[in-house]
């Protein structure tokens, strides 16, 4: 299985481990939790836990919306950066995208002047909120010098405060039809991988992805090498951002209302189903590719402990336990590869 | 007197403090086209803040810069890297995480299709010239498409030189380019730098090894407590006068240095 070349040249030198796709492991994590539950579902409830198509329907449509979040959270990761403030964000721009989404029949819209309009007005209006809220970050990150954690975690309380303000705490529903339509159905998966596919694509084969891996590897190479180290970090936060929106845009029109307090702890799960999918939180390691498989394992532990009768509280200590192993076992990887 | 054409760096009064703390006292430098020399000095003498002024990681209290008979104001490393200054720094300016060619083509990737932040890369072109400058410098790197961050001390050296060394740079600074490496590693670096040599490049190069400086250089430049305190021709010196020029001591103290 290994080809070498005895003379040094350039020929490439693999061992059979190099031979499988990157996130074969991981795969494996999710293959064994599917596993587990399939088995216990047999035991327990005498039912299959995955060929169910409702189960399923719902595992995808769950995890399509944090999968949204979590893809602008791997490319922060990426860059060595943090961001809590992604569920806060989902409620303020969700709450904004909502208000221009509502229909003439029902009577007290928040704008009673812009209703009816076109669907592509509200979607625009979140991921446009998405990405000043995520430029803010950015700029108190890249520019103020901010570490990434106290500019979020300040992002987190303030976009909720904003979420609250903007209709003084009541929720926003009665939508036009076609925004209804986003949330149902195969829609929002299909935004989900789109998005994936788009953002796989932008940090594998463009200067963009370069840079952001770059920064997250060595910050002061990067700044040496004259990439605008500021500039860059402003521009990968406002994307979040405008991911966050996009995400809002799907939850509202899924749960067909928005609050300010939707979103709660999905920053967590996030950030969890980036780590579970590999990417470092020490930066410069990472995939998008990983972090939907990390939704997904994430997404079948939720619905295999709802499918068990297992309260949400042992959900909560689960994913807990599980994001804390993920790290330990990147840095115990790390570990290992610096002491070589 | 020198010719002015044939001085390609310059400095006047260069100086620089951090705080009140004067790291480096009107330092007056001079290098020529193609002309190889060494920056000496005790830990602590400025010849790291005279290096970071030139290549504009720090931008100088008062003083000037000319390069090529221009006077310049460098506010960033990209500006003196844009201007032919080409630096090797001591902490391996490196992205772990990045293969070989995305190392070289940090920051001046070529690109596929041109389009802001969001142009794409071509990889292919890159690998191409990545090979081409490697096998240049006769380094030995199995497979370029690994991570940095998994070579040797030596390669990852080699990597970086080589990114100085192969955009046509006119004036490339090294900054101990060989204190972490091993005898071979060390010859190797040495043969790309003789290589420079032979292609009219100019090096500025910082080292505490006397030895290596005298077998590399023309000319030495001895710092000592932020001021320069002199410059000797490499084939008219000796290692003794060198180490009581660095530590400002009488002849013959340090006759047993073990530095040399």
């Amino acid at each position: 299985m290994t080809s070498s070349s005895s003379t040094g040249g350039y020929k490439t030198v693999k061992s059979w481990k190099d031979w499988l796709p990157k996130d074969v492991s991981i795969l494996m994590v999710l293959l064994g939790t599917v596993f587990i539950f399939e088995v216990l579902g047999w035991f327990i409830a005498e039912q299959s836990f995955i060929f169910n198509t409702q189960r399923l329907t719902i595992i995808i449509l769950q995890m399509s919306i944090i999968g949204i979040i979590a893809i602008g959270v791997t490319q922060i990761i990426i860059m060595a950066g943090i961001d809590l403030s992604s569920g806060s964000a989902l409620a303020f721009t969700g709450i904004v995208a909502a208000s221009f989404a509502q229909t003439s029949e029902y009577t007290r819209a928040v704008y009673p002047a812009l209703t009816d309009m076109p669907v592509l007005l509200p979607i625009i209006a979140g991921i446009l909120v998405g990405f000043v809220l995520g430029g803010i970050n950015g700029g108190l990150i890249g520019y103020a010098g901010i570490p990434p954690f106290i500019a979020t975690l300040g992002m987190l309380v303030a976009a909720r405060g904003l979420a609250r303000w903007y209709t003084s705490g009541s929720q926003v529903s009665f939508f036009i039809d076609d925004y209804a339509i986003l949330g149902s159905g195969i829609v929002p998966v299909i935004i989900f991988l789109t998005t994936a596919m788009a953002f796989h694509l932008l940090l594998r084969y463009t200067r963009y992805g370069r840079y952001t891996y770059a920064i997250g590897s060595n910050e002061q190479a990067a700044r040496v090498a004259g990439i605008n180290i500021r500039a860059h970090k402003l521009l990968v936060y406002t994307l979040a951002g405008g991911l966050y929106g996009l995400a809002a845009v799907v939850e509202t029109s899924r749960t067909l209302t928005a609050q300010s307090g939707a979103g709660m702890l999905y920053e967590l799960d996030a950030i969890a189903a980036v780590v579970i999918g590999g990417t470092s939180l020490m930066g410069g390691k990472g995939r998008i590719t990983g972090t939907i498989i990390g939704v997904c394992i994430l997404g079948v532990i939720t619905s295999g402990f709802t499918f068990l009768g297992i309260g949400s509280f042992y959900t909560n200590i689960v994913k807990g336990i599980i994001i804390v192993a993920a790290v330990a076992a990147d840095q115990y990887s790390n570990n290992k590869n610096a002491n070589r | 007197m020198n010719n002015q054409d044939d001085i390609i760096l310059r400095t006047e009064n260069l100086t620089k403090r951090y705080g009140g703390v004067h790291a480096l006292e009107e330092a007056n430098f001079t290098l020529k086209k193609g002309e190889h020399v060494a920056i000496v000095g005790d830990n602590g003498a400025g010849k790291s803040t005279f290096v970071r002024q030139i290549t504009g990681v720090e931008q100088p209290s008062s003083g000037d810069i000319f390069f090529e008979g221009q006077r310049v104001e460098f506010n960033s490393p990209l500006e003196a890297r844009e201007a032919g200054i080409e630096s090797v720094f001591q902490d391996l300016a490196l992205c772990n995480d990045l293969d070989v060619p995305s190392n070289l083509f940090l920051g001046r990737e070529e690109l596929l299709f041109k389009f802001g932040p969001f142009s794409i890369l071509d990889e292919k072109k890159m690998m191409q010239k990545a090979k081409e400058v490697l096998e240049r410098t006769a380094i030995k790197i199995p497979n370029l498409s690994n991570h940095v961050g998994d070579m040797s001390g030596g390669q990852r050296q080699c990597v970086a030189i080589s990114r100085s060394a192969s955009f046509a740079s006119k004036l490339i600074i090294m900054d101990e380019p060989t204190a972490a490496l091993g005898v071979q590693e060390t010859t190797q670096v040495e043969n790309i730098i003789r290589g420079l040599k032979e292609q009219g490049v100019p090096l500025i190069l910082i080292s505490h090894n006397l030895r290596q400086v005298f077998n590399l250089v023309d000319k030495i430049w001895v710092f000592r407590r932020g001021r320069i305190v002199g410059e000797v021709i490499a084939a008219e010196t000796d290692g003794n006068e060198i180490v009581s020029m660095i530590t400002g001591m009488q002849d013959g103290v340090h006759e047993k240095a073990s530095y040399i």
